[in-house]
């Protein structure tokens, strides 16, 4: 049964998804520090004093899809670029310089500008320097998910963007990423090909939060009853403003955003949670006492940001709100009492 | 008489093994260890990071100390076997703690591809000390095997659940002669000592250390309580009565009546 199928049988009277509802109800806000004792004391036990850190390194920005709420989209004019095995050897040499292992690929939709084969070739190139790479491309088939997995990648980020399928349909008018099932039902094709971890999330803004956040943590159990064997976790990006004029279809206020953490955080106590530099330094530096497990250090969303100059600041997605460098990241984490865990993975098929 | 503990080829004064993963400091690790005067750590291959000297946690753990690397994150026997020999190789020694969770949800371990990946390690000449579900068939096809010890739960990991496993822990270290060690789940200093009172050999804790306001006290107090358990397993412990009972009430009849 696909996830879809799985939502559509769900009973009304389901026990477990009305605990979720009630953990996101507008009526639990007043609960917040109740709620947030109760999650940061699950993450300890889970999870420990520590906080495993990434960055993300964009190969490409060229697109096929349109979705109106992003700057990289077809048709909109920016500088569209992708890096050579030489560039992208390059950043990863600069990167694993900061003591990171852990990477994560980024790329636009695009099968003509960055197939499979392109990534399989730059993934060759990054083992060399991580001990753990995950993507977060469009949505594959098993047999792209199989080359990539048998080259060395160990984990798969991808966004449902937003689990309201008309909202889905009206903002994502044309390109290949119009197909909502088949980037749907992507975790599990990763996970039936061997995928360690998994990461899903809803962009926040898009639509109703309580209601994106609802089947974001439904789907987050859904794939972990399925495959006990992969470490999930859950994103929680917040729309950032872009070039362009789109506005934000719900407002996500900070209360909104610890509200949803804390309630995966207790609806999920061993699933990770990810936070990247979307949310300034201030945010972060609070959220990590709160059910975070993840985050982001040093990152760029310009294609070959971390050691590029000049042009490729014409290629950033959107602007990031803590642009703290890996020390400055860790000895955060240092005060704060938690360990910064810049390992954490040993791919033995390498 | 020194109580000696003899496990994997080595005599241990100690009976209580520290796990590694959870501390807000990797110093931290060193001060827990002096303080509590463990003897065997236990760190994840996959958190080991020998590039880099400031991240490197075993530049954290004194050198008397014997390293039991484990083999977090393998999901079968096979990726634990490969794990054990990268930890051997990267100078790790041989003392290897099998982890094999397919199952991120409880991080319950799966005991028949434990069970594999012990019997190809210890004819590698490994010292292998499996993480298992408690179940005593289990724990003799492991001791068959060749496993230098047994480390059965105490409740899930990270739970602070407590000794929760402790009838069928119980029925295990009567019944198999290498060491039973408890791992996991045990949340306090008490219940640490109501394993080794029952005669455990050992008692392995991370969370509850780790997540303590004060690591360094909590680590002193468990390996107190270890101290603690130990000695009155030793001493005998008295059988418990609950209530006062007459002397004999189903046979005193017998008295009375002269017909004793």
């Amino acid at each position: 049964m696909s996830f879809l199928e799985y939502c559509k049988n769900l009973p009304e009277s389901d026990p477990d998804a009305n605990r979720l509802r009630m953990l996101l109800s507008p009526k639990t806000d007043e609960n917040l520090e109740e709620m947030a004792r109760t999650a940061r004391e699950i993450t300890l036990r889970n999870f420990g004093r520590t906080i495993q850190l990434y960055t993300p390194m964009y190969l490409s920005n060229y697109c096929e899809n349109e979705c109106v709420y992003c700057g990289f989209r077809s048709g909109v004019k920016v500088k569209r670029s992708k890096l050579s095995l030489e560039e992208v050897e390059k950043e990863a040499q600069y990167i694993s310089s900061t003591g990171l292992k852990h990477i994560l690929i980024l790329t636009g939709e695009s099968e003509k500008h960055s197939p499979v084969s392109y990534l399989e070739d730059c993934v060759k190139v990054l083992n060399k320097y991580f001990c753990s790479i995950a993507i977060e491309v469009y949505p594959l088939t098993d047999e792209g998910y199989r080359t990539l997995i048998n080259a060395g990648v160990d984990g798969l980020t991808l966004y449902q963007e937003v689990y309201d399928q008309h909202i889905y349909s009206d903002l994502h008018p044309a390109g290949p990423k119009r197909d909502y099932l088949f980037r749907l039902n992507a975790p599990e094709r990763a996970a039936e090909q061997g995928i360690r971890t998994l990461n899903i999330g809803a962009l926040l803004g898009l639509a109703e939060w309580r209601e994106e956040m609802f089947f974001t943590g439904l789907h987050a159990k859904y794939l972990q009853d399925r495959y006990p064997e992969v470490e999930m976790s859950i994103s929680v990006p917040r729309m950032k403003p872009f070039g362009g004029d789109f506005k934000p279809l719900c407002e996500v206020s900070d209360r909104d955003l610890v509200h949803a953490i804390l309630a995966l955080r207790i609806y999920l106590p061993r699933v990770g949670i990810t936070l990247s530099t979307r949310e300034d330094s201030l945010l972060r530096n609070n959220l990590v006492h709160l059910g975070v497990t993840k985050m982001s250090a040093d990152t760029t969303t310009a294609v070959g940001g971390h050691t590029a100059t000049g042009e490729a600041s014409e290629t950033v997605q959107f602007g990031i709100s803590d642009d703290r460098s890996v020390d400055e990241v860790k000895a955060m984490l240092r005060e704060s009492g938690f360990q910064p865990v810049l390992k954490d993975w040993i791919n033995t098929s390498k | 008489m020194k109580d000696i503990f003899n496990a994997g080829g080595k005599e241990l004064t100690s009976r209580f093994f520290l796990g590694t993963g959870k501390f807000s400091e990797k110093s931290l690790v060193g001060d827990v260890i002096r303080a509590s005067g463990a003897e065997v750590v236990t760190v994840a291959l996959r958190r080991i990071d020998s590039g880099s000297k400031e991240e490197n946690i075993l530049n954290y753990i004194p050198e008397e100390c014997t390293l039991m690397a484990n083999t977090s994150g393998a999901r079968n026997a096979e990726e634990a076997v490969r794990i054990a020999r990268l930890a051997r190789a990267a100078g790790c020694g041989d003392w290897i703690k099998i982890e094999v969770i397919p199952d991120n949800k409880y991080l319950l371990p799966d005991n028949a591809e434990t069970l594999k990946a012990t019997e190809i390690l210890s004819a590698e000449g490994f010292k292998v000390f499996p993480y298992m579900n408690p179940d005593l068939v289990a724990a003799r096809k492991l001791e068959d095997a060749g496993a230098a010890a047994v480390m059965p739960l105490g409740a899930p990991i990270g739970s602070n659940r407590g000794f929760r496993t402790k009838e069928i822990v119980r029925i295990i270290v009567q019944e198999i002669k290498i060491p039973v060690i408890v791992d996991a789940g045990i949340g306090r200093p008490s219940e640490a000592a109501e394993c080794m009172e029952m005669g455990c050999s050992a008692v392995l804790a991370n969370t509850a250390i780790s997540t303590a306001g004060d690591p360094v006290g909590m680590a002193r107090a468990f390996a107190q309580a270890i101290e603690a358990g130990r000695l009155a397993y030793l001493s005998g412990k008295p059988a418990r009565e609950f209530t006062a009972r007459a002397s004999s009430p189903l046979t005193g009849f017998l008295r009375n009546s002269g017909r004793d």
